[in-house]
């Protein structure tokens, strides 16, 4: 048993227009410090599982476990698409956020909150507003928001698909780097291959929906992300799990045989 | 804050921009004047008749002597019933909405009921609120909240719905509450919106008040206007339309500035 377990998980969507099966059958096991990947195409069903994972959706069928036991409210952070800093509140007030509903703003959670902002770099912009920022700063704001509730595990779902590909790469490198500084378990889900590879100790590649763990990958090339993708594995890496992603393969033009007609 | 020195292409530019504005703004003023004294002059010459059109003399001198008269007890009578029912609009308007926001049931359930009221005259329930509440500012107050409590509930609603689906489940992964997630987030995203909302609420509080007045009243400028016609005294009809526009004008200059206050408080 792992730190976070999926076990027999499927999911369907119904509304008016009919019901989608998103998730068939997942079986997972995240274990602790782990940095674990999801990859697969858009539309699989990876943020309805991440959503499943985090508690804010009860699947259909099978269970969530983090350590053994049902989740709990604050267990697991959750980083979304785009940093979703609201614009109105200071960065100060935005990291607090999380504190103030959970009505758990006390001296000690306060001082930790500012102990996370001193140590990565943005206590200076702590009365700033979210727009005066830059994309990468906004992105580590909303991790120290999910930080600051010192959750066991953290998820992260395509945090850095709105960025610029040249920020992005820093930034992804930014958040693995507080993550394991922090001891934490993550789970990236992704559809960038390569940002799975640089960064993730473990990579669980989806199928198209109704998404189904295809095959699990280790990664075994070590350093930081740059350092990864410098590294010979990595094309090979890359080129497996592109292998196994690419579920149009066969209806590839370079696949295709030309028609004689 | 350092201080910037642009180029002289750009000091040129900057100044061109800022003598046009000027040239516009002295356009606008010469149209008004033309339209004055060509009016001044139609009626002199006797052109136009001066008892169906009065005349900007006449319109002055019956505002001149309207200030030695009760005219403030006019202006603050319609004053006080459209601040009043702007006031009030905004809070009925604003409960509904939240209550509507709560429960997705009720919403459905109250939609085609907001979509006929918003739909009538109301006017047309003019008799109705004069049997009701009686004939008197309580009426008028009443007609003016009728007129712009549905379109804020609608508005506000809409923009309380609106907030970003992304943002919703942020306060959701963060186990927020209705109240909370109403407090936090939707209140603080809809403030644009709300002031947005407040610009044309203004101008409906102003129709509703002058209808109001209309159908009953013993003061105020509606009054005035429907009296003045009733006497065929046109240069009182006028001159209290110019009063009245005056007004809306800065309650509207007012709005709009708190607006900007707000949005640069909230650092949009
Ligand atoms: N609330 C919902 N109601 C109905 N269908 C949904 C809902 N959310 C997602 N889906 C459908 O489920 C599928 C998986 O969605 P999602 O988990 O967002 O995929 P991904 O994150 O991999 O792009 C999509 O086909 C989407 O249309
Ligand atoms: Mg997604």
């Amino acid at each position: 048993m792992g730190q976070l377990d999926l076990v027999e998980v499927s999911h369907t969507y119904h509304s008016k227009r009919g019901e989608t099966l998103a998730l068939k059958d997942i079986n997972l096991q995240v274990n602790e410090g782990q940095f674990f990947g999801i990859v697969g195409p858009s539309g699989s069903g990876k943020t309805t599982l991440l959503s499943i994972m985090a508690g804010v959706l009860v699947p259909s069928k099978g269970r969530v476990l983090l350590n053994g036991a049902p989740v709990q409210a604050g267990k697991v952070g959750y980083m979304l698409q785009r940093d979703q800093l609201f614009e109105w509140r200071t960065i100060w007030r935005n990291v607090l956020l999380g504190l103030e509903i959970a009505k758990n703003k006390t001296p000690d959670s306060v001082a930790h909150a500012e102990e996370l902002l001193r140590k990565y770099g943005l206590w200076e912009f702590r009365s700033r507003y979210p727009g005066e920022l830059s994309g990468g700063m906004r992105q580590r704001a909303a991790l120290i928001r999910t930080l600051v509730l010192k959750p066991q595990i953290v998820l992260l779902d395509e945090p850095f698909s709105a960025l610029d590909f040249q920020t992005r790469i820093s930034v992804a490198e930014d958040v693995h780097a507080i993550i394991k500084n922090e001891g934490l378990t993550a789970v990236l889900v992704t559809h960038d291959i390569s940002e799975a590879i640089s960064l993730c100790d473990r990579i669980a590649v989806v199928t198209a929906r109704p998404a189904t763990i295809k095959s699990i990958f280790e990664v075994s090339i070590d350093g930081n992300s740059l350092e990864r993708r410098e590294n010979p594995q990595y094309a090979a890496m890359f080129k497996r799990i592109w292998k196994e992603l690419d579920v149009y393969a066969e209806d590839n033009v370079f696949n295709r045989t030309p028609s004689v007609s | 804050m350092q201080k910037i020195t642009y180029s002289i292409e750009h000091r040129r530019f900057l100044n061109v921009q800022k003598r046009r504005t000027v040239v516009i703004r002295l356009l606008q003023a010469a149209v008004l004047v033309a339209f004055l004294g060509l009016w001044q002059i139609l009626a002199d010459a006797e052109v136009i008749d001066s008892f169906i059109a009065s005349s900007p003399a006449k319109i002055w001198q019956t505002f001149a002597d309207l200030c030695r008269g009760d005219l403030w007890r006019h202006v603050l009578t319609t004053l006080y019933e459209t601040v009043l029912s702007f006031v009030l609009s905004f809070a009925i308007g604003t409960t509904i909405a939240v209550l509507l926001w709560f429960s997705d049931t009720v919403r459905r359930v109250a939609e085609p009921y907001l979509v006929v009221i918003n739909a009538l005259p109301k006017i047309a329930l003019g008799p109705i609120i004069i049997i009701w509440v009686g004939a008197g500012i309580k009426a008028i107050v009443a007609m003016a909240i009728l007129i712009s409590v549905v379109i804020t509930t609608i508005n506000t609603l809409t923009g309380f719905i609106s907030v970003s689906a992304e943002k919703m489940l942020l306060m959701r992964t963060l186990h927020a509450n209705k109240w909370q997630t109403l407090w936090k987030l939707v209140f603080p995203a809809n403030l644009p919106t709300v002031m947005a909302c407040l610009k044309i609420s203004v101008g409906m509080s102003w129709v509703g008040t002058i209808m109001g007045e209309y159908l009953v009243s013993k003061a105020g400028l509606g009054y005035l206007i429907v009296y003045g016609g009733q006497v065929f005294n046109l240069s009182l009809v006028m001159c209290a339309t110019v009063v009245l526009c005056v007004l809306a004008a800065l309650m509207y200059v007012l709005v709009a500035l708190l607006e900007k206050v707000v949005n640069r408080c909230i650092g949009l």
